[in-house]
């Protein structure tokens, strides 16, 4: 029920405060969502979609922090060996 | 799709896994709150992959499981009435109540719809003046703004024919309803991400205060979910009970203000009882009194034939965090998704349907 995707905002069709509608791509499928939760979103910004209404701006700088954080990870895979040594 | 595919990158998901394991110097027990991440969860084999490292409890995220039955049964009367069409989500029309399910008042003439959203609901009370169209809204502080904005619509065009029976719950007063009760095992939580990104993180700093249990606010992809487990195990072995953000793309500390206000202005917080958990205080949502012409139970006369719960379902146990599915004796015997006894065995975010549907699945170590 908390289901919600990442979509991109391709075009405003109505910003009306409360029946404000844009249209959103998901990965090549395009919907109208109502947009009076983040009426601040601008078209090409990606927002968060729950039953038809966008609930938040994706924070693009954030999520690319997240994954470089991500890649500074050790690539060896220790724990293989830890399970080696509990083994014997 | 961007801002997913990232997150379910097996590479990234490996180098969590052996993280978490370096991390924990011992064993620990987390619960995951919200049904989507326990399905993400199962899904992708992590809690195999964990097994002897960190417990993972699911929680009570699952606002299909956790409606009462007391709603189901009135709901399914509402749809038996002359004149009256009831809606609400697919999943919700599947959960047996005390004398069967909103599809099965269906079967016997009742008149049920399932629609994608309350907006959707709206739009056929539009299209079909002549019914009473009764909206059965269920759902956490995510799903809320979505039914606040269809009152407003619903009043801004003036409809008298769209009404809600409302069981909108909120999620921390029952977190604090689980950490009170005797047996519980938890020891930090994976907060729901998409709850958070209307509700803020900040309200979560009382609850940390309170109980000295870690809260993180987690994502629903499998590198999401190893994220917040990895901070939550870090906040554990260093004995700092504090509430962390791993979910920055989507969750701010405020929330969402917009959305925020769209509630508060449609409805007030109330006590509400939960399916398996009981009475919670603080626990739910009603209408306010300026938009009571919008409450089924005013303008239909309330169901008053008590519930009769299945004691073959052990539903509110596993909903307590108390046991896991496999235990439950009905656990793919009497209950299947075909033939569920109970919610968690119906819902797309229930606990009992993941394992069912996923239990052995390991897909990280494939």
């Amino acid at each position: 029920m908390c289901l919600a995707i990442p979509g991109k905002v391709v075009r405003w069709i109505d910003s009306d405060p409360l029946l404000g509608v844009a249209e959103v791509e998901f990965g090549g499928v395009t919907r109208r969502c109502l947009m009076a939760c983040v009426p601040e979103a601008s078209e090409g910004d990606y927002v968060v979609v729950h039953a038809g209404v966008a609930i938040a701006i994706v924070d693009a700088e954030e999520a690319a922090r997240v994954l470089a954080e991500l890649a500074s990870l050790p690539e060896k895979v220790e724990w293989l060996e830890r399970d080696e040594e509990e083994t014997q | 799709m961007k801002f997913l595919d990232e997150y379910r990158d097996p590479v990234a998901a490996r180098r969590l896994l052996a993280e978490i394991r370096r991390a924990a110097r011992r064993p620990w027990t987390l619960m995951e709150v919200c049904g989507g991440q326990t399905h993400s969860l199962l899904r992708h084999g992590i809690d195999v992959e964990l097994a002897g490292v960190v417990d993972l409890i699911h929680g009570p995220g699952c606002p299909v499981c956790v409606s009462p039955l007391e709603s189901i049964d009135f709901a399914r009367e509402l749809s038996l009435r002359e004149g009256v069409l009831l809606a609400s989500f697919g999943d919700m029309l599947r959960v047996p109540g005390s004398r069967g399910s909103l599809l099965e008042a269906r079967a016997v003439g009742g008149r049920v719809k399932p629609v994608y959203s309350p907006m959707d609901a709206v739009d056929l009370a539009r299209r079909n003046p002549d019914l009473q169209v009764v909206f059965f809204a269920v759902g956490f502080e995510t799903t809320t703004p979505t039914t606040a904005l269809a009152v407003r619509q619903a009043k801004a065009l003036g409809l008298r024919n769209f009404s809600l029976l409302v069981a909108h719950v909120r999620v921390l007063p029952a977190m604090e309803a689980l950490v009170e009760s005797a047996d519980c095992r938890v020891q930090g939580f994976l907060a729901a991400g998409h709850v958070c990104a209307v509700t803020g993180c900040k309200e979560y700093a009382p609850f940390v205060e309170r109980y000295r249990l870690p809260v993180v606010v987690t994502g629903f992809e499998p590198v999401d979910l190893l994220q917040g487990i990895l901070q939550c195990v870090r906040l554990l072995e260093s004995g700092r009970p504090e509430v962390v953000n791993c979910y920055r793309r989507t969750a701010r500390d405020a929330g969402n203000p917009t959305a925020q206000r769209l509630v508060g202005e449609v409805f007030e917080v109330c006590d509400r009882p939960w399916r398996g958990l009981g009475m919670i205080p603080r626990g739910g949502l009603k209408l306010r009194p300026e938009f009571q012409q919008f409450d089924a139970e005013v303008r239909f006369c309330g169901a008053t034939v008590p519930a009769i719960e299945d004691h073959e379902c052990h539903s509110g146990a596993v909903l307590a965090g108390r046991i896991k599915p496999k235990a439950c004796p009905s656990f793919g015997t009497s209950c299947t998704p075909d033939r569920p006894l109970g919610a968690p065995m119906v819902s797309s975010e229930g606990a009992c349907a993941a394992y069912y549907r996923y239990a052995g699945a390991n897909h990280l170590s494939g």
